[in-house]
């Protein structure tokens, strides 16, 4: 029973951070309505920038992730500007899929190139005074309960900031009818930049997260957790915040439970048969609007 | 009929352009080995381009024909590997050395095609971007378990686990098949350039005549419009699945030449993962969505990229990045499309892109 909890509770950590992934890319999707390919790889950018500025600059931890932050917000918009906006036009959505594919592949190869193939050893942000805790009978990892507090937090501003404010409102505006969006005077191209801003960010605190739950990190560190997380966003209904962040939570669960109870090799095939189950009973994911076609 | 028999004229010279563009890069390839020319490396490369291009075909039929998207085809290919290297690591010298080839080659399409054909009939039902990532998840499903699953024969029949290949098999009469993450090993190098071209051919004859037939023309409808496919009575789910089927059946063979051309053969992500998956991807969109002869050059050309790159060393991946984007921008954004339409420097390739789904009408 003990045991049991305890991977309830590491399932639920592991999942709060791919629900913080899968809102990044649930967000861009709703509003971009493109697969952001390349959003893992931001994951990766921002426990590099982490690493540098905490472990070789000597940054003190908060600063540190505020840092990496800011630079995977920049590097958003960045990649937003130069290789997806010319194309947000182009006919296929296919087009601008196959151009995030090679901005994820141009983040994997730069990063190999400027620190090298070899694993580095992120060091936990977490204080060494909470690396574990006694929870009553439970022993848990500090950085457990740490993500799942973050999560619930970015999720409850992410709420607020999408239902309360201005730049919020424009955001859902933009997701039901982007046309109808820009004739009432929303700028639609900042809107979808302040999407990228948004998601990459907490890519970015996703990255930091992740590198202190499971410290090895190498320049494809982000890409299985993106395309887990991106399992999660369509699970829950691909283009609902709510539904990413239950995806996300689901996701880890099954996959900590998986991995304990049935075997570590094959989780990852039971994550996606799971998936699949569930698409097949509810073909627009748990959360996903129907939209009726007409012709 | 004039204009009919004009249109069947064009379409079978096209046909034949493509055919005679892969036979003409043969012939070329054959006299400049002959001529040693080529240096050890590009020789290595001839199988796995066919391969590539083979698998450019595929993956065109799903998403240039069918219109879905699929990002697990390396899946079909890994299921053609392994079960031709199994047949042709279980007969051995009992067969002529090129008969034993082409039964391992049907039997990695057939077995590849019954996965399509199963995974495709509850797949098929979604739509867009919710297809996409199921065949995705299938396609790492079925690396994910031949790479954990020991597989061994002896006397008593075939045995299967996912733990470990001790005491799986009668350890006098029993040989292990598949050894988890070693996979297979010893398998017959049958595969050569010659065979991956009649392949190559043979897969275009396959999508180049379903494409042109009854079939084809039911196939691109509900591509271009499915409601309006539905309601003058095409069977949606049965031409999707002979669609999709076809597909699976020419990445088994597919994956047959690609195991037949290694000594080890093992399910990493790196051969069978959804990278390779968004590869094909690539191959397929940037040579022309729906054009099979974009797609084998575009399969031949990014191939090649990265070989001839070599002397940039490290930079190599990271410019292959760079030129993927910016052929991917120049080539689909709007105004540069309008822009090389006007000064007619539209080659070929930006003419069909341009094209793309509107050819079924």
């Amino acid at each position: 029973m003990v045991t049991l909890i305890e991977n309830l509770i590491n399932g639920l950590s592991m999942g709060s951070i791919y629900a913080i992934i899968a809102i990044g890319y649930t967000m861009v999707y709703g509003i971009a309505k493109m697969l952001n390919f390349a959003h893992g790889d931001i994951i990766m950018v921002g426990s590099y920038a982490a690493f540098i500025l905490i472990s070789t600059m000597g940054l003190p931890v908060p600063a540190g992730i505020l840092a990496s932050v800011v630079i995977c917000l920049c590097l958003g918009i960045l990649i937003e500007k130069i290789a997806y906006k010319p194309l947000r036009n182009a006919g296929s959505p296919l087009a601008v899929l196959i151009t995030a594919i090679g901005v994820s592949y141009f983040l994997q190869n730069g990063a190999m190139l400027v620190f090298g193939s070899n694993t580095k050893s992120f060091t936990s942000v977490i204080p060494a005074q909470i690396q574990t805790l006694q929870i009553g009978p439970f022993q848990v990892k500090g950085i457990a309960v740490v993500s799942i507090l973050t999560s619930l937090v970015l999720v409850g501003i992410l709420q607020v900031f999408i239902n309360r404010t201005r730049p919020g409102q424009a955001m859902l505006a933009c997701s039901q009818d982007r046309a109808a969006a820009s004739l009432m005077g929303i700028s639609v191209n900042n809107t979808i930049t302040l999407t990228f801003a948004i998601g990459s960010a907490m890519a970015a605190i996703a990255g930091v997260l992740m590198c202190s739950y499971s410290p090895a990190l190498t320049p494809t560190t982000g890409a299985m957790p993106g395309i887990k997380a991106f399992t999660a966003a369509v699970f829950g209904g691909i283009g609902s915040i709510p539904g990413a962040m239950v995806g996300g939570l689901v996701l880890g669960i099954i996959e900590q439970l998986s991995k304990y109870y049935i075997s570590q090799q094959v989780s990852d095939a039971i994550v996606f048969g799971v998936l699949i189950v569930i698409l097949l009973v509810k073909p627009t994911g748990l959360f996903g609007k129907v939209i009726q076609e007409k012709v | 009929m004039k204009e009919r028999a004009a249109l069947i004229d064009r379409t079978s010279r096209n046909d034949f352009v493509t055919y005679g563009m892969v036979l003409a890069v043969f012939v070329i390839v054959q006299i400049l080995s002959s001529a040693g020319v080529l240096t050890n490396q590009l020789q290595g490369l001839l199988v796995p381009l066919c391969v590539y291009a083979i698998m450019a075909v595929s993956l065109n039929l799903v998403v240039g024909i069918l219109g879905e998207l699929s990002i697990g085809h390396a899946g079909f290919m890994c299921v053609g590997a392994f079960v031709s290297a199994l047949f042709s690591n279980q007969v051995g010298d009992g067969m002529p050395s090129l008969l034993r080839f082409v039964i391992a080659i049907l039997l990695g399409g057939l077995f590849a095609g019954i996965f399509g054909f199963l995974i495709g009939v509850p797949v098929l039902r979604l739509n867009g971007d919710y297809l996409a990532i199921v065949t995705l998840a299938f396609g790492e499903i079925i690396k994910n378990i031949i790479n954990a699953i020991y597989i061994g024969i002896d006397g008593s029949g075939l045995h299967a686990s996912l733990t470990s290949a001790n005491k799986l098999v009668d350890p006098e009469s029993g040989v292990i098949l598949i050894n988890g993450p070693q996979g297979i090993t010893g398998t017959p190098r049958d595969s050569s350039f010659l065979i991956g071209i009649i392949l190559l051919l043979l897969s275009l004859v396959i999508a180049l005549n379903l494409t042109h037939s009854r079939d084809g023309r039911a196939i691109m409808s509900i591509r271009d419009n499915h409601i309006a496919a539905e309601s003058v009575g095409i069977n949606i789910t049965k031409y999707k699945l002979i669609a999709f089927t076809l597909s699976a059946v020419i990445a088994g063979f597919a994956g047959a030449l690609y195991s037949h051309n290694l000594a080890t053969l093992t399910a990493t992500s790196a051969r069978f993962g959804y990278n390779m998956s968004i590869m094909f991807l690539v191959f397929v969109v940037l040579g022309g969505i729906g054009n099979f002869r974009g797609g084998i050059i575009a399969a031949v050309v990014l191939t090649l990229i990265p070989e001839l790159l070599r002397f940039l060393s490290n930079y190599r991946m990271l410019i292959y990045a760079i030129v993927l984007i910016v052929m991917m921008i120049i080539s689909w954004n709007p105004a540069s499309r309008a822009f090389m339409e006007k000064h007619k420097l539209g080659s070929h390739l930006f003419k069909k892109n341009a094209k793309a789904g509107k050819e079924g009408k």
